[in-house]
């Protein structure tokens, strides 16, 4: 496994984009720096040859856990809303949506 | 429409999501069912609520199998995996889905005319919650605010991939009927695209030819009948060939239909695209069907839709006429080959029961309504025997299906659409005759248009209780 | 007193769960103030459940095994109706509408739950200075941290307000602070105790355990919390352990591994106190055997590639739609990035971007895909080791506790305190960090005793012949 290029600020940039942060200039920078010692740390795993070996998906050995079609109860709604930022006509209120969809 | 110019042709894969005909959602206890007073059916589960856990329902697994099984997939054990994105109709903001390990992998669905259309993938992931805009247009662009209501997220969906082997709108619309009826047969789904029980998302390109190289393809989404899937294929393949004529290109991005307005429109292009970052879901076991459990399954699904189609085909023997073709799709799609199988195991003539089952059951039931296949069965001997004329079959039809069922001969009697005899006819065709002797007399001479007019004659004066069969017969008897 | 005491003598009716409970918020108000190991004390609720324990005590009826005993629950563990915010501005004041799994069994063990314990913001850090609500302080040394994340659940048994605590492990998260704060601390088999109610952090690495101030204390409320649970797929379905019941049967027998791995980098002192140990093990019958696993040494670099890449998906939803903190945007995606960045610490953000980063397209195989694969050399690597010794005994933490302050600055610095806490959560094992001393200035010192998969009972006599052995 080759070792992937080094992170840059750009990268971060990009990266806070993704995960839906706003970070200062300063920030970038910061976490640039912090983000990269860690990751250069993690180079040690790029130098092994596990080529071999399989993912582990999961520390367990289990498979197949199912449970029947049953209804169970739902929460109150009342209970519910009582925890949400906005409510609107017993739904959850957001601002706009800009030109997207799921 | 239909024709794209010159030598271009379209390519297109479909990509249709089903809702799964569950009791429950795909990881938690809370009722699938359509409707209901937004935000009631939730729980932690499905609401995404820190600490939450989902665990597999055992039911959606079955359904998504059998989904499989018809399409000819090949079962393999799999893993499901988070996709990650940001939307506020998804609760958790990822989508629990399976991604490089489905649970149904390559397949196919021959379409009627005999193309085969390969399945890529079947797989199963959770529905979303559904978002009300509101202010601006009603619609996602413009609109001020929009409101979540989260009912339908975590609903179990079946993802089914088509590789891109369609070549015409109307080829598209027969893949999406075809898959349909198989949801339908197989019980995975009610297949009620107006309830978004199906939904349908087209991949559309262009190229010059059949040996030419693909072209950028957009993704068309929001096609909720089959019509919108033809018409909006057909309108998104030609406006592509239109750009590539005038010399521009085609930039590869999600456009919505509008069926009002009949045309699609920029949804986001690709730069907008997400990086989805796929990885196993941590909080889910491996999923592996055993050899046994795919077994069981297959072995309890019923005929799919093409077989019955073949069934009915047989029934009709050599003398098919194109307008049966149509009754025999109509009827497997609707799933009423039933009532035309029944009727002919109990010799009634397939040709009469086909078209009163595609014609005035399938209006009949069209509405709303039920009917017991043996109930059908007894109308249809009557009818053939001619005990009720072909009219008063119909009545008594749309009065049983009126009422859920009931005895037809009840009914017909009821109606007062009591057999004459043959005497009582006779009587009533010598008056029709004598009051109308110079029309009679034009008539044996040849003038064969005035059958109908005494036909006419004879039901008018016996209030159609008279068998239009039997009064033509005597009509003809009676010139010689 | 234990709590095994305590729930004795309020089952036979000699002690009342009020007095009891009356006795530990008297605690809580006297040393709560400077160590600040409580989030928020429920006090009316509290009072409420020792008096129905009474009542039932008085009915005839058997309130459970911890009858009256009362206990910290870490605030990452949901409790329907209180505040559970896991020390972050996020979910500051979020109330869930349901109870953890593992509440609900304390409740029916007849445990009475007095407040909820402070924590680093997620459970991500080693220090508890990572909260919303301040720093908690080590009760030994109140210029010290407690360690974390469970800083908050070890600090208030090691103080004596309580005598039990819930805390949660990822990497370290019980281990370390009990080590810090001379309390006893287990990381149970990933798969032992329920998740559900459990707000994620790394969902392959989380896992409930107990702190005590002894080691059957801790196998009693261990006893208590195990056991399959089907709201979480990941539990094992395998009946609870019977722990106590064998907790002095001794380590004759055993063969115990003395792993070079696991101690090399700590202290003298801590290097001493685990040999000292290992001497205790080998006079009750242990055979002890050196020995070395040298693929650990890549826990710590994959654990941070693994749980910051779960991280940065389990904390997505806090988007200011459903709960939790919004600041208002023009739309929703400015909305989501505006809550996120103001309901967020530096370190949450910090592995929320390490980890999208290791999942994002073109680094996905470079760094997820290999960690998970490095999960499995050293999943192998104790496979191997424990086909030829039954226990392996290493240090919890390479120093003591580290004072307020010294490592905020330098996260990898900071991380490097976890690094023999954190194999074993990769490997889904179970591992207890039982006190051994104390070093320079009094600060308590902790070993660490690990075994494979299910393990816990023998882990626990180990433990507590070393705890008799120092008595
Ligand atoms: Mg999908
Ligand atoms: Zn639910």
């Amino acid at each position: 496994m080759s070792e992937p290029a080094p992170l840059s600020a750009d990268d971060v940039a990009k990266v806070a984009v993704l995960a839906r942060l706003n970070l200062t200039d300063e920030e970038v920078e910061r976490f640039t720096g912090q983000l990269a010692s860690i990751l250069g740390h993690a180079a040690d795993l790029a130098a092994l040859d596990l080529s071999t070996l399989k993912v582990t998906e999961h520390p367990l050995e289990l498979s197949n856990v199912l449970r029947a079609d049953e209804v169970r109860p739902s929460l109150d709604r009342a209970e519910v809303l009582s925890q949400a930022p906005a409510v609107a006509d017993d739904r959850f209120l957001v601002p706009q949506i800009v030109g997207e969809e799921g | 429409m239909a024709e794209l110019p010159d030598d271009w042709e379209m390519v297109v894969g479909l990509e249709v999501h089903t809702e799964l005909a569950t009791s429950t959602k795909l990881f938690c206890g809370c009722s699938n069912a359509f409707g209901g007073e937004p935000n009631t059916n939730v729980c932690p589960v499905c609401l995404g609520l820190p600490g939450s856990l989902p665990v597999l329902n055992e039911k959606a697994v079955e359904l998504a199998i059998r989904i499989g099984l018809a399409l000819h997939c090949e079962i393999a054990p799999s893993v499901f995996a988070r996709k990650n994105y940001f939307y506020p109709d998804q609760p958790k903001d990822y989508q629990i889905s399976q991604y490089d390990k489905p649970l149904n992998g390559i397949g196919h669905l021959d379409l009627p005319d005999g193309t085969r259309v390969v399945v890529e993938r079947a797989h199963m992931e959770e529905d979303t919650g559904k978002t009300t805009h509101l202010g601006g247009t009603g619609r996602i662009h413009g609109a001020d605010e929009s409101i979540v209501d989260y009912n339908r997220a975590g609903v179990p969906l079946v993802e089914i991939v088509s590789g891109p082997d369609i070549r015409s709108a109307e080829q598209a619309r027969l893949y999406a009927a075809e898959l349909r009826a198989i949801l339908i047969a197989t019980g995975a789904s009610d297949g009620r695209m107006e309830e978004g029980s199906m939904r349908v998302d087209a991949n559309v390109s262009v190229r010059r030819g059949p040996d030419a190289p693909f072209g950028t393809r957009c993704e068309i989404k929001n096609l909720n009948s089959l019509r919108s899937v033809q018409r909006a294929i057909d309108h998104e393949a030609l406006r592509q060939v239109m750009l590539l004529e005038a010399g521009e290109t085609v930039t590869q991005e999600t456009r919505h239909w509008d069926e009002d307005a009949g045309r699609t429109q920029t949804l986001r292009s690709k730069e907008e695209a997400y990086d989805y970052r796929y990885f196993p879901e941590p909080d889910l076991v491996p999923l592996a069907p055993s050899d046994e459990q795919i077994d069981a399954i297959r072995a309890s699904l019923p005929p799919m839709p093409a077989e019955r189609r073949r069934t009915l085909l047989g029934l009709l023997g050599d003398s098919v006429t194109e307008a049966h073709a149509d009754q025999i799709s109509s009827v497997v799609d609707q799933d009423l080959d039933r009532f035309v199988t029944a009727a002919a195991a109990a010799g009634v003539g397939a040709p009469l029961a086909l078209a009163r089952v595609a014609n005035e059951l399938a209006g009949a039931l069209g509405d709303g309504g039920e009917l017991e296949e043996g109930t059908m069965v007894v109308l249809l001997e009557m009818e053939e025997a001619g005990e009720v004329s072909a009219t008063q079959a119909k009545a008594v039809l749309a009065d049983l299906v009126a009422a859920g069922g009931g005895d037809p001969r009840a009914v017909a009697k009821a109606k007062g659409f009591e057999q004459m005899d043959a005497g009582a006819l006779d009587a009533v065709l010598d008056a029709v005759i004598a009051e109308n002797a110079d029309a009679w007399q034009r008539y044996v001479e040849g003038d064969d248009k005035l059958a109908g007019f005494f036909t006419g004659k004879v039901m008018a004066a016996t209030k159609g209780q008279a068998d239009g069969k039997a009064v033509n017969a005597s009509l003809r008897q009676r010139r010689g | 007193m234990t709590a095994r005491t305590i729930a004795e003598q309020v089952r036979a009716g000699e002690r009342r769960a009020t007095e009891v409970v009356e006795a530990a918020l008297v605690e809580i108000a006297t040393h709560d103030s400077d160590l600040h190991a409580f989030t928020e004390v429920h006090t009316a609720s509290a009072r409420e459940a020792a008096e129905a324990i009474d009542a039932a005590v008085a009915a005839g009826n058997d309130p459970g095994p911890l009858a009256g005993v009362p206990i910290g629950v870490k605030d990452n563990i949901c409790q329907r109706g209180r505040v559970t915010s896991c020390a972050s501005k996020i979910l500051e004041g979020w109330q869930p509408p349901y109870d953890a799994t593992v509440v609900g069994r304390l409740a029916a063990a007849g445990a009475v739950i007095v407040g909820s314990t402070n924590m680093d913001e997620f459970a991500m850090g080693s220090s508890t200075e990572n909260s919303v609500y301040g720093p908690t302080r080590n009760p030994a040394d109140h210029s010290r941290v407690p360690g974390g994340s469970s800083g908050g659940s070890a600090a208030a048994v090691g103080a004596g307000m309580v005598p039990l605590s819930l805390g949660s492990d990822t990497g370290g998260s019980i281990r370390q602070p009990a080590a810090f704060c001379g309390v006893v601390g287990v990381k149970p088999t990933y798969g032992a105790v329920s998740r559900y109610g459990l707000v994620a952090f790394a969902s392959s690495l989380d896992q409930i355990g107990p702190f005590a101030a002894n080691v059957g204390d801790a196998a009693l409320l261990l006893e208590v919390i195990s056991g399959h649970d089907p709201l979480d797929s990941t539990s094992l379905d395998a009946p609870a352990p019977s722990l106590v019941a064998h907790l002095d049967e001794g380590v004759a027998g055993l063969r115990v591994g003395l792993c070079k791995d696991l101690i090399e980098g700590a202290s003298t002192e801590i290097t001493a106190a685990v040999a000292a140990s290992a001497e205790l093990l080998a006079a009750q019958g242990a055979e002890i055997v050196e020995m070395s696993i040298p693929e650990l040494h890549y826990g710590l670099s994959a654990y941070y590639l693994i749980a910051p890449a779960e991280a940065s998906s389990n904390l997505a939803r806090y988007d200011g739609v459903r709960y939790g903190l919004r600041v208002d945007a023009a739309n929703v995606a400015e909305m989501n990035a505006a809550s996120r960045t103001a309901g967020f610490g530096d370190e949450v953000k910090r592995r929320i971007m390490l980890g999208t980063y290791a999942l994002s397209a073109g680094y996905y195989d470079a760094y997820y895909a290999q960690a998970q694969r490095t999960r499995t050399l050293i999943i192998r690597a104790f496979a191997e080791a424990y086909a030829s010794v039954d226990l392996i005994l290493g240090a919890t933490t390479p120093t003591t506790a580290f004072e307020i302050g010294a490592k905020v600055s330098d996260p990898m610095e900071m991380y490097l305190s976890d690094v023999f806490t954190i194999p074993t959560n990769l490997a889904g094992h179970p591992a207890i960090s039982v006190p051994a001393g104390t070093g320079a200035g009094g600060l308590p010192i902790g070993v660490q005793l690990l075994g494979p998969a299910l393990s816990e009972e023998r882990l626990l006599r180990a433990a507590a012949v070393i705890e008799k052995g120092r008595a």
